[in-house]
């Protein structure tokens, strides 16, 4: 199945390509040969249940996994050919929020945002200093540049994080699970930083997920993984009220349906009780 | 697979095991620059894991140093030679006592900490935030620490040395009231440079790199989680400790 994420500033050629990936695990097939489109400006959602593959499929996507068959292509490059020091060329133009934010717990506010800047420009420092304190205040955090990270809440945490993320001005951002475990009032204010952030400058944005009522009001395009396979593709909304059963039971969470609450394990013993 | 096959043979394992940290050490070693940053960053390193230990070394050297004069008068009075025992503390310590405890010490003190650090970065992705940046972790995070370790331990050697040395005065000369004159004339005329006290210096800094290349590599190769991290801390001090005893052992049978 392929299919395609169109924004509203969709451009002929998709940013992200990919056809026929297939990855396993020994001998656990997890992606079993998905093809899609991913277009400029579309804030696009990988979601289903636990386990599925949607955090590997980022992974497959920033170079870190490399499929066992088909092919990633990001700006008409495979990323699976790409050698050690394209992939650290290639990375650079990424901006990755991770869950929980990992920001360095050895290294101030400041510091975090500032190491990428340090790392890949030659900006003097008067320049690194006003180019963090501007991204600071954009995410609302100016003042708090001197704190470390065990000092913040969860949610700053997760700003500061964002702010880091965003600092080089990427072209293409991954989200994996960036508003788990935040309040509300975070949520939103999160959820307002990827969007108007992804508008203003152009971005595409893959955000990995299971949660179905925070992406409606976020995302442009989503698409449903099951079984290794894409069991939907469309606004959250239209799957909302999709006739698949696989799609229907993650977007409604619903008890019975293709989707297993128990485990499958495989041996012998466990077949007595059924 | 010829790398799992390998892994699946369980004697191969340790073989595998010092292969893959050598390999670890040749990746460090080949990102060190003279950059400014990096060089920073390893003085941070060294006063957090080596400056920060000085005072339990300082404690233990001046306590060693004491029990050292303590049994070696005991001994040496039986045959009247009681005035020898600042030669018998002297070869001691700057050979084999000072750089082997000083070392076993910082295994403990900054080699399990060091692994505990890099393994809960890992644990809470930090390592993997770095790679995403495209921002070496071996470089920002291994490299520091391996080269504070190894500046640190012949550092730290000189200071238990001294310490242990002036428990010895404390002892010997204001406890036991031998003669001060004396005391410091055999430890002059019978500890060579050369020989006792270059030779301990050697030691200190290989075992110094012995224990922070494995502080480090374990660190990085820890298990993502809080029982990984556990048991890369524990096999840091006890692969720490039987290292440093078995170079000790092969450096001595061939400095002698």
């Amino acid at each position: 199945m392929e299919s395609s994420a169109l924004g509203q500033a969709a451009t002929p050629e998709p940013v992200i390509r990919i056809r026929d990936l297939v990855f396993r695990r020994g001998a656990k097939t997890i992606l079993d040969g998905i093809s899609l489109d991913i277009h400029r400006g579309t804030i696009v959602a990988f979601m289903g249940p636990s386990g599925v593959g949607k955090t590997t499929i980022l992974r497959l996507i920033s170079g870190q996994l490399t499929p066992d068959s088909g092919t990633i292509e990001v700006g008409g490059e495979d990323v699976a050919r790409m050698t050690a020091g394209e992939l650290q060329r290639f990375r650079r133009n990424i901006g990755v929020l991770l869950q929980d934010g990992a920001l360095f717990t050895d290294l101030t506010v400041f510091e975090n945002i500032a190491t990428p800047v340090r790392e890949h420009t030659d900006l003097p420092e008067a320049l690194v200093r006003r180019l963090v304190m501007s991204k600071l205040s954009a995410v609302g955090l100016g003042g708090i540049e001197d704190r470390m990270p065990h000092e913040l809440s969860g949610g700053m945490a997760r700003r500061v994080a964002f702010a880091r993320a965003v600092v080089l001005d990427p072209s293409i951002m991954l989200y994996d699970e960036p508003l788990t475990g935040l309040d509300p009032i975070a949520v939103s204010t999160i959820r307002t930083l990827m969007r108007e952030t992804n508008d203003a400058l152009g971005l595409t944005s893959l955000v990995v997920t299971h949660n179905v009522a925070q992406m409606r009001q976020l995302v442009d395009y989503c698409f449903i993984i099951s079984q290794g396979r894409i069991a939907g593709a469309g606004h959250p909304d239209e799957l909302g009220a999709s006739a698949d059963p696989a799609v229907d039971q993650f977007m409604n969470g619903k008890v019975e349906g293709p989707i297993p609450f128990h485990y499958q394990p495989s041996g012998a013993a466990w077949g007595l009780l059924d | 697979m010829a790398g799992g096959t390998l892994k699946q043979n369980a004697w191969l394992g340790p073989i595998v095991q010092a292969g893959a940290c050598l390999l670890f050490l040749f990746r460090m070693l080949a990102g060190l620059r003279p950059r400014a940053e990096q060089i920073l960053s390893i003085l941070q390193q060294t006063y957090l894991i080596g400056a920060r230990s000085l005072v339990i070394i300082m404690i233990c050297g001046f306590f060693v140093g004491m029990v050292l004069s303590l049994q070696a008068i005991n001994a040496l009075e039986q045959f009247g030679a009681s005035d020898q025992v600042s030669l018998l503390v002297g070869k001691s310590l700057f050979r084999e006592l000072g750089p082997v405890l000083t070392a076993l010490l910082f295994a403990g003190r900054a080699g399990t900490s060091v692994t505990a650090e890099i393994g809960l970065m890992k644990a809470t992705n930090q390592i993997e935030a770095m790679e995403l940046m495209a921002i070496d972790p071996v470089q920002r995070i291994a490299l520091p620490r391996f080269a504070a370790g190894l500046i640190s331990v012949p550092l730290l050697t000189a200071m238990f040395n001294a310490l242990a040395i002036l428990g010895s005065v404390v002892f010997a000369i204001g406890v036991m009231g031998l003669d001060a004159g004396i005391y410091w004339s055999k430890l002059q005329t019978g500890v060579y440079f050369g020989k006792d006290f270059l030779g301990g210096v050697y030691k200190s800094i290989v075992f110094g790199g012995t224990v922070s290349l494995i502080a480090v590599y374990f660190g990085y190769s820890a298990r993502p989680t809080g029982a990984g991290v556990g048991t890369a801390t524990t096999n840091t001090v006890v692969l720490s400790s039987v290292l440093i005893l078995i170079f000790d052992f092969i450096m001595t049978s061939y400095m002698t």
